[in-house]
C-alpha cells in the first residue's frame, strides 16, 4: 500500500521511547498523515522493553500492523525482538553506541548528545532527527515539533538535533500529503474531552492502569475546564463520594479498571436504587484478578453487564476510536442524568492509551444536556411516582427542597418502607418504566455501526478496540462488519437488522469465552465461527485477515 | 417546614438513640436560629440502628450503604462547599466496615461532622462484637466472649489528624447538643463520637452513668496533653473514668478549601476553550 508506513520505536523503560513515539507521530502528522499510535510497555519502571508503534497513512488508521517499514531502536533488545516483523524493504536505524549490527543505519546518537553535553535522555532527540533526515522530512517540521514537544532545554535539544540530522545520508522521500494534522488523542483524552463537553464537574478516581491517563490529564487541566479531581483512598470512596456529588447536582464521572469496578459494585446498586446518575469509565485490562495490567482485554462484558445485586438496567457502551471516546463519554453523561441512573463506558488499554487522529467536527454533536428539575409547584418528592419513571431532580441547598435519597426500598418521599408491599412492588414499576424509557432512547441512537460490503451475505461481528484492525481487514475483503456500540440495553432489533441477508457470522472478541457471542445467543443470534485472541495483546489486522482466510 | 416525617419510630424502647434524636433536633434549631437555613443542612448515614434517624428528620439526606456515610458526605461538601454536612455512623458502620473512609476524611480534613452513635454492639444484626466491644463481650458470633481487644476511636482520630474530637453521652442530652452545634460550627473535620446504650444487646446505663466525668480546664490544642485524656479509658475494663466533652480542637486548611481554590466545578455554561485545548495536540 502506497503511503502507508509503519514506525517501531523502542528501548528500555525509563528510555522515553513513548515520547519519541509520539514526536514522530506528529512529524507525520504535520506532513498531513492519518495517526494510530499503540503504547506497549510492561509493568515496571526501568529497564524491560518498552515500544511505540506508529502508523502514519493517508487514509484514517485505527490500529497498527503488524510488519514495519522503519524500526528504530535505542537498544539491542529491539532490534532482536521485532527485527522479524521488518518488512523486505525496511530500515532498521539503530543507536550505534549501543548496538553492532551489519545490516541498517547506525546513528552515534550517545557520542552526540555527550559531545554537546546533553543528559543521556537527549539521545532520543538526536534518533528522531536522524531518522527525519533518512526519510527526508523537512528540517524546518523537525524543528517546529521539536519546539512544540519538549518544553526542558529546548536549545541544547535543537543542537543535538541539528547535529544528528546531519548525520546520516537521505535515503527516501515520505510525500507531503494534502490534509490538515489533526489533533492527535489517546482514548483516555478524548474521553476527558467529550465529558466535559457535556458539563462534567467532578471526576475522581485511585490510580489504575490502564484508566489513569483520564485522571492525570483532568487533574493537569483542572483549571482549563473548571472541574474538580480529586484521587481517593480506593475504589470504594471513589464511586460513593462520586454519587454522594450526584446527588447534590455535581456531574460526576469516576474511573478505573476490572479490579477497582469490582470494588465498586455495591455502590453500582447504591446509584441505581437512589436513582443517582453517575458514569463509570471501565477501561479492560486481562484478568482474572491482576492478570497482565498493562496489556489489554475485552474480558470484562459479562461483567460489567451484570454487575451489581438486585435488579435494575445500566447503560453500558463500548466506543471503538476516539472520535467515539469523545461522542460516547459526552452522550453517557447526558443519558445518566436524563434517567437518573449509573451508567458504565467499557473500554479497554487498547483504547484508553492508544493515539487516534479527532476528527474535530465531533465538537458540535456533544452539548450540556439538561435532565428533567422539579418545577417548584408542588412539595418535593425526590421518588415522586411519575408516568415514565423519571422524577424531578432538585437539590439540598435549594429554597423548599428536602430531598431524601436512600439505599432501602422507599416511598416518593424517601422514607424507608419495609411493611407495604405494594409500595415496594409499585416503585420497582416506577423504575421498571424507566428502564423501558432507556430501552426506546438506545432504540434512537446508532448503537449499531455498519462498515465494510454493507451487501455481503458474510458479516463479523465486534465490538470496542477490536473495530480498528477488523474495519481495515473488512474493507479489504468486502465483508459487512457490524460493530455493536451500545450494548444495554440491548439492541437486539438493530443487530437483527443489521444481518438480515447474511449465512454466515464471525464474531471476534479479545476475551477466552467468547462473552458477546454468549449475549447474541441470549437474544438468538447464532454466530458460526469465533475468533479470539487472549494472549493480552490487540488484534492485528493481519491476524484477522488470516484467521478470516481460514474460516470463509 | 417541621422537624419530625411520617415515618414510624422502630427504635426499641429505652433506647439511646431517641435522646441522640432530640439532641440533634434541638441542634438544627439553634443553628437555623444562628441563620444556617434548613435546606443548607444534609444528613447522610450507613446501615445500622442509628441510621434510621434519617427516616424521622423532615431534612436532606442520603441513606448510604453499610461503612460509607463518610464517603458519601465528603462527595456532597465537595460538590457544593456552602452546605453543612452531618454523618450520623454506627461503630459496625464506621469502625468496621468503613474505618478507611473515617481514616481519611480525618486525613484530610474535609470540612464535615461525623457522629458516630457508638453502642459497642452490632444491634440491627442482633447481637455481634464491633471494634468498640469490650474484650469477651458474649454474642452471637462469640459466644465464649470476644477475643479481640477493642481500639480506642478518639486515639485512631488523634493518629488520623482530626481537628475537632470529642465525646458525647446520649443520655447527657443538653451537653450533646452543644457538642453537635460545636462540631457544626467548627471549619475542618469534627468527630463526635457519642456513647449509646443498646437496651436489647448491650445495656450500658448504668455503667456510664457511674464512670463519666465533664472534662475541665482541659487543653484542648496540646497533642500530648490530648492523648493522655484520651487514654483515660480504653473501651475495656470496670474500674475506669470516662472523660466526655471537646478533647482536641485545632485550626487547619480544610480540603475542600484547598482542592476548589479558584475552581467552580458547578458553574455554568462552561466555558472551555476547545480549540485551544485541541491545538496542543497537533
Amino acid at each position: 500500500m502506497k503511503n502507508d508506513y509503519s514506525i517501531l520505536m523502542g528501548g528500555e523503560a525509563g528510555q522515553g521511547s513513548r515520547k519519541a513515539g509520539l514526536v514522530i507521530a506528529k512529524l507525520f502528522n504535520k506532513l498531513g498523515y492519518r495517526i494510530f499510535i499503540y503504547d506497549d510497555y510492561q509493568s515496571l519502571i526501568r529497564g524491560g522493553h518498552n515500544f511505540s508503534q506508529i502508523r502514519a497513512s493517508e487514509k484514517e488508521v485505527l490500529s497498527h500492523r503488524e510488519k514495519i517499514d522503519f524500526l528504530l531502536a535505542l537498544d539491542e533488545n529491539t532490534i532482536k525482538k521485532h527485527k522479524d516483523n521488518l518488512d523486505e524493504q525496511g530500515i532498521i536505524i539503530f543507536n550505534s553506541d549501543r548496538i553492532q549490527l551489519s545490516q541498517g543505519i547506525g546513528l552515534p546518537i550517545e557520542k552526540i548528545t555527550k559531545e554537546l553535553e546533553g543528559i543521556p535522555i537527549m539521545a532520543n532527540t538526536a534518533l528522531i532527527a536522524g531518522f527525519g533526515k533518512i526519510v527526508g522530512i523537512d528540517w524546518d517540521i523537525i524543528e517546529d515539533v521539536l519546539k512544540k514537544e519538549i518544553k526542558k532545554g529546548i536549545d541544547l535539544n535543537l543542537k543535538i538535533a541539528k547535529k544528528a540530522y546531519q548525520a546520516p545520508e537521505n535515503q527516501i522521500k515520505i510525500e507531503k500529503v494534502k490534509q490538515e494534522p489533526l489533533p492527535l488523542l489517546t482514548g483516555n483524552e478524548a474521553i476527558a474531552l467529550g465529558a466535559i463537553q457535556a458539563g462534567l464537574d467532578m471526576y475522581f478516581a485511585y490510580p489504575m492502569t490502564p484508566a489513569s491517563g483520564i485522571l492525570h490529564y483532568l487533574a493537569e487541566h483542572q483549571k482549563d475546564f473548571n472541574i474538580a479531581v480529586s484521587q481517593l483512598e480506593n475504589e470504594i470512596s471513589v464511586i460513593n463520594t462520586g454519587i454522594g456529588a450526584a446527588y447534590v447536582g455535581a456531574r460526576t464521572m469516576v474511573g478505573t479498571s476490572g479490579g477497582g469496578f469490582a470494588l465498586m459494585t455495591e455502590a453500582l446498586s447504591l446509584a441505581a436504587q437512589s436513582e443517582t446518575p453517575i458514569v463509570i469509565i471501565e477501561s479492560q485490562r486481562p484478568g482474572p484478578a491482576t492478570g497482565v495490567p498493562t496489556y489489554t482485554g475485552q474480558g470484562d462484558l459479562l461483567f460489567t453487564l451484570f454487575a451489581g445485586h438486585g435488579d435494575f438496567l445500566r447503560f453500558v457502551i463500548a466506543p471503538g476510536d476516539a472520535d467515539e471516546c469523545f461522542f460516547w463519554a459526552g452522550k453517557i453523561l447526558n443519558l445518566s442524568w436524563k434517567y437518573q441512573t449509573p451508567s458504565i463506558l467499557l473500554i479497554d488499554k487498547q483504547i484508553s492509551e492508544s493515539t487516534f487522529c479527532l476528527d474535530r467536527n465531533v465538537l458540535d454533536k456533544v452539548k450540556y444536556e439538561q435532565g428533567l428539575l422539579w418545577d417548584g409547584k408542588e412539595d418535593y418528592k425526590r421518588y415522586k411516582d411519575t408516568k415514565d419513571g423519571i422524577s424531578p431532580l432538585a437539590f439540598p441547598g435549594q429554597k423548599n427542597v428536602i430531598s431524601k435519597a436512600t439505599s432501602y426500598e422507599h416511598d416518593e418521599f424517601g422514607i424507608t418502607v419495609e411493611e407495604d408491599e405494594q409500595v415496594i412492588k409499585a416503585m420497582q414499576d416506577k423504575r421498571l418504566r424507566k428502564f423501558q424509557k432507556m430501552t426506546e432512547e438506545m432504540e434512537k441512537m446508532e448503537a449499531v455501526k455498519i462498515y465494510g460490503n454493507k451487501n455481503s451475505d458474510k458479516a463479523i461481528i465486534v465490538w470496542g478496540s477490536t473495530k480498528g484492525p477488523a474495519k481495515e481487514v473488512a474493507e479489504k475483503l468486502a465483508l459487512k462488519m457490524i460493530q455493536i456500540v451500545i450494548i444495554q440495553p440491548f439492541p437486539e432489533k438493530q443487530i437483527k437488522d443489521a444481518l438480515k441477508g447474511t449465512q454466515k457470522i464471525i464474531s471476534i472478541e479479545a476475551n477466552a469465552l467468547g462473552q458477546m457471542e454468549k449475549v447474541l445467543n441470549c437474544y438468538g443470534i447464532k454466530p458460526d465461527n469465533r475468533i479470539l485472541k487472549y494472549d493480552s495483546r490487540p488484534f492485528l489486522p493481519e491476524e484477522i485477515e488470516e484467521e478470516l482466510n481460514k474460516i470463509l | 417546614m417541621k422537624l419530625d416525617t411520617y415515618c414510624k419510630n422502630t427504635w426499641c424502647p429505652g433506647c439511646g438513640n431517641f435522646a441522640i434524636l432530640q439532641a440533634l433536633k434541638q441542634a438544627v434549631v439553634s443553628l437555623e436560629e444562628k441563620g444556617i437555613p434548613k435546606e443548607d443542612i444534609v444528613l447522610t448515614t450507613g446501615i445500622g440502628c442509628h441510621a434510621k434517624i434519617v427516616d424521622y428528620l423532615n431534612l436532606n439526606s442520603f441513606y448510604s450503604l453499610h461503612g460509607r456515610a463518610v464517603a458519601t458526605a465528603e462527595g456532597i461538601k465537595l460538590a457544593n462547599p456552602d452546605l453543612k454536612i452531618i454523618t450520623l455512623s454506627g461503630d459496625g458502620d464506621s469502625y468496621n466496615e468503613g474505618i478507611s473512609h473515617l481514616i481519611y476524611a480525618a486525613k484530610r480534613n474535609i470540612d464535615i461532622t461525623v457522629l458516630i452513635l457508638d453502642n459497642r454492639v452490632f444491634a440491627l444484626t442482633t447481637g455481634q462484637f464491633t471494634a468498640t466491644s469490650p474484650k469477651g463481650l458474649k454474642g452471637r458470633s462469640t459466644p465464649e466472649g470476644a477475643i479481640e481487644e477493642p481500639f480506642n476511636p478518639l486515639e485512631l482520630m488523634l493518629a488520623s489528624n482530626a481537628t475537632f474530637i470529642a465525646r458525647g453521652y446520649s443520655a447527657k442530652t443538653e451537653e450533646l447538643k452543644d457538642l453537635i452545634i460545636q462540631a457544626v460550627e467548627h471549619k475542618g473535620f469534627s468527630f463526635v463520637e457519642i456513647l449509646q446504650p443498646c437496651i436489647s444487646f448491650f445495656n450500658s446505663y448504668q455503667f456510664y452513668n457511674e464512670k463519666v466525668y465533664e472534662l475541665k480546664d482541659h487543653d484542648f490544642t496540646s497533642r500530648d496533653k490530648v492523648l493522655k485524656k484520651i487514654r483515660e479509658w480504653n473501651y475495656n475494663g470496670e474500674d475506669v473514668k470516662i472523660p466526655l466533652g471537646i478533647f482536641y480542637k485545632i485550626q487547619k486548611p480544610t480540603y475542600n478549601d484547598a482542592l476548589l481554590e479558584k475552581l467552580n466545578p458547578s458553574k455554568r455554561p462552561k466555558q472551555v476553550d476547545f480549540e485551544n485545548v485541541l491545538d496542543a495536540h497537533i
